[in-house]
């Protein structure tokens, strides 16, 4: 046999692979460049307006007309919209959206759940255009059957439409954290002579707390920066309110009627939207660090 | 003594809390089910009447009669297209990248949470950020390609954590034998990894489509125009979109023209439909093929 020369092992994938690995590594990049765009962008922007409108006028002031005279810049009215339409959708999908969970994690079967689980997530994917449709053509000539008084925008039915919307991410994720509570917790509920409902409720439910109110806040981050919906349905005035009849304005509506109208573009009035959108963006941040945190807590506990 | 009267009065309330309790968690279960079918049902009485191919090969008009979303349908479809060949390739690369090569420090961790909060941003400062760096600065204009990277920079998150997801599934064992076996890290990849996440990569990415073709108010921020009678033949031409075209029909007062919402409703959501059946089907033949 002829002696086989030792080929270069060694170095023999190494050029290629550096390549490869350096191509994935700046993939990865694009996202970081991402979050850096955006806050650069909507800093920046937005400067250009606090130059001229101080942020404490922004941030308190109780009036919101910028394109019209005289203007005024105070986002409060915006923010106060956002806020009544979260609150509704609050209060048709946190509650719904945990009992839900509670059936699909303890009452409901294997096979059920498969079933029931995404179909419910349909109601996630449903582009929110159509929900604003749903809202405008629907649920409002609903509710004025209901109180004729009730304006033809109004903050009611597109809060109901973004519960619906919001449902199924309170749903879903309570129902993943409830499941990823051990099953030793249950044994030892029903060896203590507990019901189905004391389990469920008093042993489950507090134990993926943290998980439940992870989903809690993914999703009313996802109610405040919904847009095309509360722009169909909800109206364009913006007002310090709390009456859901009334037609009312919020931060995403404000910023698609801006883009949507002849505004034009370097002016005062449309550097506005970049203030509005940094609001928007931090508020969000905040609310998506917050539930992180609570889903690490979990996880550690659980995992 | 042991009351046994107190204890079974007792019992007794406890169980019908218990039956109360999941009668309240069946009825929100059902809840959004019944309003999935209300809405599904709502929106197919409003619009079949105008669901012809009258509609479908029409350009918008000031007639209900006679508007259509041809040039929508094309919009979407380059839109897609575009996303599609940008978002891709970048975020299964991200993927991989996190997964099989990446260690585990805190750079990674930092790159880990950034997109899960880019997967929360919300999709209107998606636009803002495509309106300024692709639109003004790039001076790309109102076109189908300032939308097609706009739309990629925002699903980029979805097929990231998706693709995450499948290659987890793979099993660490599959890994140890390519390497043992001699292979580099991106045969591995290339030749076990990647084949077995195929299947499971390929959902994600079709979910995340599905979420591109659905939005809405980022293309309003680049300013996807709402009235075009053409179809675009080019990377820079403008274009509008089938939630645009929609979004557009539903602002108006006029009855007809929600009517005709509904009906461009429908096509989207038949479209939607279509790429998750595909997805489904495609995942299950690739599956029974590897066992």
């Amino acid at each position: 046999m002829t002696a086989v020369t030792q080929p270069s092992l060694k170095g023999r994938w190494r050029f290629g692979e550096i390549l490869i690995q350096t191509g994935l590594f700046l993939c990865a990049i694009v996202s970081v460049l991402t979050t850096l765009g955006i806050i650069w962008v909507l800093l920046s922007e937005s400067f250009i307006f606090f130059r001229e409108i101080s942020p404490l006028a922004f941030f308190t002031g109780l009036k919101w007309a910028p394109l019209f005279e005289p203007r005024h810049f105070g986002v409060l009215p915006l923010i106060s919209g956002t806020l009544l339409i979260t609150l509704g959708a609050a209060i048709i999908a946190l509650p719904l959206g945990t009992f839900a969970a509670v059936f699909l994690s303890e009452y409901s079967d294997r096979k059920t759940r498969q079933i029931l689980k995404p179909i419910l997530e349909i109601l996630a994917g449903i582009p929110t255009v159509v929900y604003g449709y749903f809202a405008l053509t629907f649920v409002t000539p609903l509710l004025q059957k209901l109180y004729p008084e009730i304006e033809v925008f109004n903050a009611a039915s597109a809060a109901i439409v973004v519960g619906i919307m919001i449902l199924p991410t309170v749903a879903s994720l309570s129902d993943d954290a409830m499941r990823a509570v051990p099953g030793s917790l249950r044994y030892a509920g029903y060896a203590l002579g507990s019901t189905k409902y004391d389990v469920s409720f008093r042993v489950v439910l507090p134990s993926a707390l943290s998980g439940i109110v992870a989903s809690f806040v993914l999703a009313l981050s996802r109610a405040i920066g919904e847009t095309m919906a509360v722009t169909l349905a909800a109206g364009a005035t913006p007002k310090l309110t709390l009456n859901f009849f009334e037609s009312i304005q919020t931060m995403t509506a404000y910023i698609v009627q801006v883009s949507l109208g002849d505004t034009p573009a370097g002016t005062i009035e449309y550097q506005t939207i970049f203030a509005v959108g940094l609001t928007l963006f931090v508020i969000t941040l905040l609310m998506n660090f917050l539930a992180q945190k609570l889903l690490a807590r979990f996880r550690e506990r659980y995992d | 003594m042991f009351d046994t009267r107190k204890l079974e009065k007792n019992l007794k309330r406890r169980k019908l809390v218990g039956k109360v309790s999941l009668l309240v968690c069946v009825a929100s279960t059902l809840f959004g089910i019944v309003l999935l079918g209300v809405l599904l049902i709502d929106i197919v009485r409003d619009g079949y009447a105008y669901l012809d191919s009258q509609f479908l090969t029409s350009f918008p008009s000031r007639f209900p009669a006679r508007a259509g979303i041809k040039s929508a349908l094309w919009g979407s479809t380059w839109l897609i297209g575009c996303t599609a060949l940008f978002s891709i390739p970048v975020g299964v690369g991200a993927s991989i990248y996190l997964e099989e090569f990446a260690a585990r420090n805190w750079f990674t961790r930092f790159i880990q949470l950034n997109i899960a909060n880019l997967a929360a941003v919300p999709s209107i400062v998606y636009g803002m950020l495509g309106l300024v760096i692709f639109v003004r600065w790039l001076n790309l204009e109102r076109s189908v390609i300032s939308g097609a990277l706009t739309m990629s920079l925002l699903i980029l998150p979805t097929i990231i954590i998706a693709s995450q997801e499948a290659l987890k599934a793979i099993p660490d064992s599959i890994r140890f034998a390519a390497l043992a076996l001699g292979s580099s890290r991106w045969q591995m990849v290339r030749d076990h990894i990647l084949p077995s996440a195929f299947p499971g990569m390929m959902t994600g990415v079709i979910l995340a489509m599905s979420r591109a073709i659905g939005e809405t108010a980022p293309l309003i921020m680049i300013g996807a125009l709402t009235y075009v009678a053409f179809v675009p033949e080019r990377l820079s031409d403008p274009f509008t979109a089938l939630p645009i075209q929609i979004f557009n029909w539903a602002s108006r007062p006029q009855h007809e023209f929600h009517n005709i919402a509904a009906a461009g409703i429908i096509v989207l959501l038949l479209l939607l439909l279509t790429m998750n059946a595909v997805a489904i089907l495609s995942r299950n033949h690739f599956e029974r093929e590897q066992h």
